[in-house]
C-alpha cells in the first residue's frame, strides 16, 4: 500500500488523518497546523490581553499538558506577552493525584513555569480520601467537582490573577451540548458553549474570589488531535482513572460522541457549532449579547473533563439522570407547556418561553417571568465564603456544612469562617436537597 | 511479498498508553511473535492482533474497555508505525515484520 503524502508540504509521508476535514498531514505540518488553529481561536476571540498573568489549570493529564505546551509555544512565537503559571489542585486522593502531581512538577520544569499546588485539605479542611471515608464512594464526585471549581478560582485569587484557562476540548463541549440538549436545558447549553464562561464582575468586592475569568482555548480542538499532539511532541502526561470512579469512562454521552466520531468525524465540531447557534437563540444568552454579560455562570456547572467521571448526579453524567429529566419533560408536554420555537416567536417573544421546564432544581417561577429573567439564578455572593453563588450559601459551603456536622471529631479547623449561623444554612440545605437529586 | 513469513511467525512491538496499559498488567511495551498466518489461512492483520492480545495478554476482565463490537473501542487510537491506522486500512492492515503498533486511549482523564 502506497503511503500517502502530506497534503500540506507534499514531501513527507502523511501520518495523521485529521478528523475535522479528513486532510492527511505529516508530523511537522500537523503540529504547526494544530498550534496555528489554537492561535486563531485565541486571536479571533480576543481571549488574552498583553501583559496578562494567566493560570493554567493543570492536572498532569493530556488536555492540560497540551494546553500548557501550546500556550508556551504560542506565547513565544507570537509574542502574546503573557505570564503563564501552572495551577494544580490536590484533591487529596492517595495513589492517584499524588502521582499526577509529579507529572505537573516535571511539566513546570520542562516549560519553565511557576507552579502553585493548592490542596482541598488546606482550602476546605477535607481531603477527598476523608470525604469518601465519610460519604462513601457513591456521590463523592459531586463533592470533588464542586470543590474543584472553587479551588481553581481561589488559587487564582491567591496568585493575584484573574484569568484561569482550562483544557476543555471540543469533545467535552460537544458532550455538554448533547447532555443539555437531551435534558432540554437551553439556558445552560448557552452558558456552557461560550469560550469564556465567567467574566470579571466589576461590582465584586476585590477581596472576594468572584472575579475570575475562565476560558477554554482548546474548545475547538479534537480530543483525538490533542492526544496525537502529545504523542508526536513526546509530551509527558499522566493518564489514569480516578480510583473513586475507576471504570466510569465518563458515561454514556461520551460513548455517544465517540461513536458519532467513528461514523462521521466532523460530527464533534458540528455539534459544538450547533450548540453555539442554539445558544444565540436563547433569550438574553451569553452568546446573544456578544459575550459581555457572562458574569453569571453558576459554579460547578461546567466542571467536567478534568477527570474520568467528575459529573456527579447533579451535572448529569449518566443517562439515568437524563431519563428522569426526560420523563419530567414528558409531563411538561402533557401539560401543554411546550411551544414550538420558531424564528418569529423568538423575535417577537410573544409567548412565554418555558425554558426552565424539565429542571426540577429551580425554585418554581411563574412562566411569564421567564421572559424578563430567562434563566436564572441571580448571581450574588455566598454569605459564608464570598464565592460567586446563586444561593445565599454556595454549594461548597453547604456540602462542607453537612460534612462537618457528621465529622466524628471536631477539632480540625475548616477553611472558612463560620460567621453566619445555622438558620440560613439550614434553609439553604433544604433548597439544595430539592435540587441536588 | 510472500517472503516475510519465514518461519511462520513475525516479530512486532505493541505499545499501550493513555491509560490502556492498566488493562494489560501495566505493561507499556510488549515485544512479541505472532503467527504470520491466522487460523483462517489469511495473513495476520490488526483484527487478528487485537483478538490475540485479548486472549493472550489481557488479564483484566473488562474486555469492553478495549474491544467493542469486534473492533477497537471508539476513542482508542491505533498508530501503525506512528501513522493513524485509518491511513493504513484500519483493522485490515496486514502486519509486517518489525511493525510497531501503538494503542492510545483518549478516554482516560488525568
Amino acid at each position: 500500500m502506497a503511503p500517502s503524502l502530506c497534503a500540506h508540504c507534499k514531501t513527507n509521508r502523511a501520518l495523521i488523518l485529521r478528523p475535522k476535514d479528513h486532510s492527511k498531514l505529516c508530523r511537522p505540518c500537523f503540529l504547526t497546523t494544530f498550534e496555528t488553529e489554537i492561535h486563531h481561536t485565541i486571536t479571533s476571540t480576543g481571549l488574552f490581553t498583553r501583559g496578562e498573568r494567566i493560570a493554567i489549570g493543570a492536572s498532569g493529564g493530556k488536555d492540560s499538558t497540551v494546553l500548557a505546551s501550546v500556550l508556551k509555544t504560542l506565547n513565544e512565537r507570537y509574542d502574546y506577552g503573557l505570564d503563564l503559571i501552572l495551577l494544580s489542585i490536590d484533591e487529596g486522593i492517595k495513589g492517584y493525584r499524588d502521582d499526577s502531581l509529579e507529572t505537573v512538577k516535571r511539566n513546570a520544569e520542562q516549560y519553565g513555569m511557576q507552579l502553585c499546588i493548592l490542596g482541598y485539605d488546606e482550602l476546605y479542611g477535607w481531603t477527598m480520601d476523608q470525604v469518601v471515608e465519610q460519604v462513601g464512594k457513591k456521590g463523592n464526585c459531586t463533592y470533588c467537582g464542586v470543590f474543584r471549581r472553587q479551588a481553581l478560582d481561589r488559587g487564582a485569587a491567591r496568585l493575584g490573577l484573574t484569568h484561569v484557562v482550562t483544557g476543555h476540548n471540543a469533545d467535552d463541549v460537544a458532550e455538554t451540548v448533547l447532555m443539555n440538549l437531551l435534558r432540554g436545558d437551553l439556558p445552560r447549553l448557552s452558558r456552557t458553549t461560550s469560550i469564556v464562561t465567567s467574566t470579571p464582575s466589576l461590582a465584586a468586592d476585590p477581596a472576594a474570589n468572584t472575579h475570575i475569568k475562565r476560558s477554554k482555548p482548546l474548545k475547538y480542538a479534537y480530543e483525538k488531535e490533542i492526544v496525537l499532539y502529545a504523542h508526536h511532541k513526546n509530551l509527558d502526561y499522566f493518564s489514569t482513572e480516578c480510583i473513586y470512579s475507576p471504570e466510569a469512562f465518563r458515561g454514556s454521552a461520551r460513548a455517544l460522541i465517540k461513536n458519532l466520531e467513528r461514523v462521521r468525524p466532523s460530527a464533534i465540531l458540528d455539534v459544538v457549532r450547533s450548540g453555539e447557534d442554539m445558544a444565540k437563540l436563547v433569550p438574553d444568552s451569553d452568546e446573544g449579547c456578544g459575550r459581555v454579560c457572562t458574569s453569571s455562570v453558576p459554579a460547578a456547572e461546567e466542571e467536567q473533563g478534568g477527570c474520568g467521571s467528575a459529573q456527579g448526579p447533579s451535572s448529569g453524567g449518566d443517562l439515568a439522570t437524563l431519563e428522569q429529566a426526560l420523563s419530567s419533560d414528558d409531563r411538561a408536554a402533557d401539560a401543554a407547556l411546550e411551544i414550538e420555537i420558531t424564528t418569529s416567536s423568538i423575535a417577537k417573544r410573544t409567548a412565554p418561553l418555558p425554558l426552565t421546564v424539565g429542571k426540577s432544581r429551580k425554585v418554581p417561577k411563574a412562566p411569564n417571568n421567564t421572559r424578563k429573567q430567562p434563566k436564572k439564578q441571580v448571581m450574588g455572593q455566598c454569605k459564608k465564603c464570598g464565592y460567586l453563588s446563586s444561593q445565599d450559601i454556595c454549594k461548597a459551603c453547604v456540602l462542607l456544612e453537612g460534612l462537618n456536622k457528621n465529622r466524628p471529631k471536631n477539632h480540625i479547623e475548616v477553611g472558612y469562617e463560620p460567621e453566619k449561623e445555622a438558620t440560613s444554612v439550614a434553609e439553604a440545605v433544604k433548597q439544595l436537597d430539592v435540587g441536588a437529586g | 511479498m510472500p517472503d516475510t513469513q519465514n518461519e511462520g511467525t513475525i516479530k512486532i512491538t505493541v505499545e499501550f498508553s493513555g491509560g490502556l496499559e492498566m488493562l494489560f498488567s501495566n505493561e507499556r511495551k510488549l515485544s512479541l511473535y505472532i503467527p504470520a498466518i491466522d487460523a483462517d489461512g489469511s495473513r495476520s492483520n490488526i483484527a487478528f492482533l487485537v483478538r490475540h492480545l485479548c486472549e493472550t495478554f489481557m488479564n483484566d476482565p473488562r474486555k469492553e474497555l478495549f474491544v467493542l463490537d469486534d473492533t477497537v473501542r471508539p476513542g482508542i487510537l491505533v498508530l501503525i508505525n506512528d501513522a493513524d491506522w485509518e491511513l493504513e486500512g484500519e483493522d485490515k492492515y496486514v502486519i509486517e515484520e518489525g511493525d510497531n503498533i501503538l494503542f492510545v486511549s483518549t478516554l482516560h482523564g488525568g
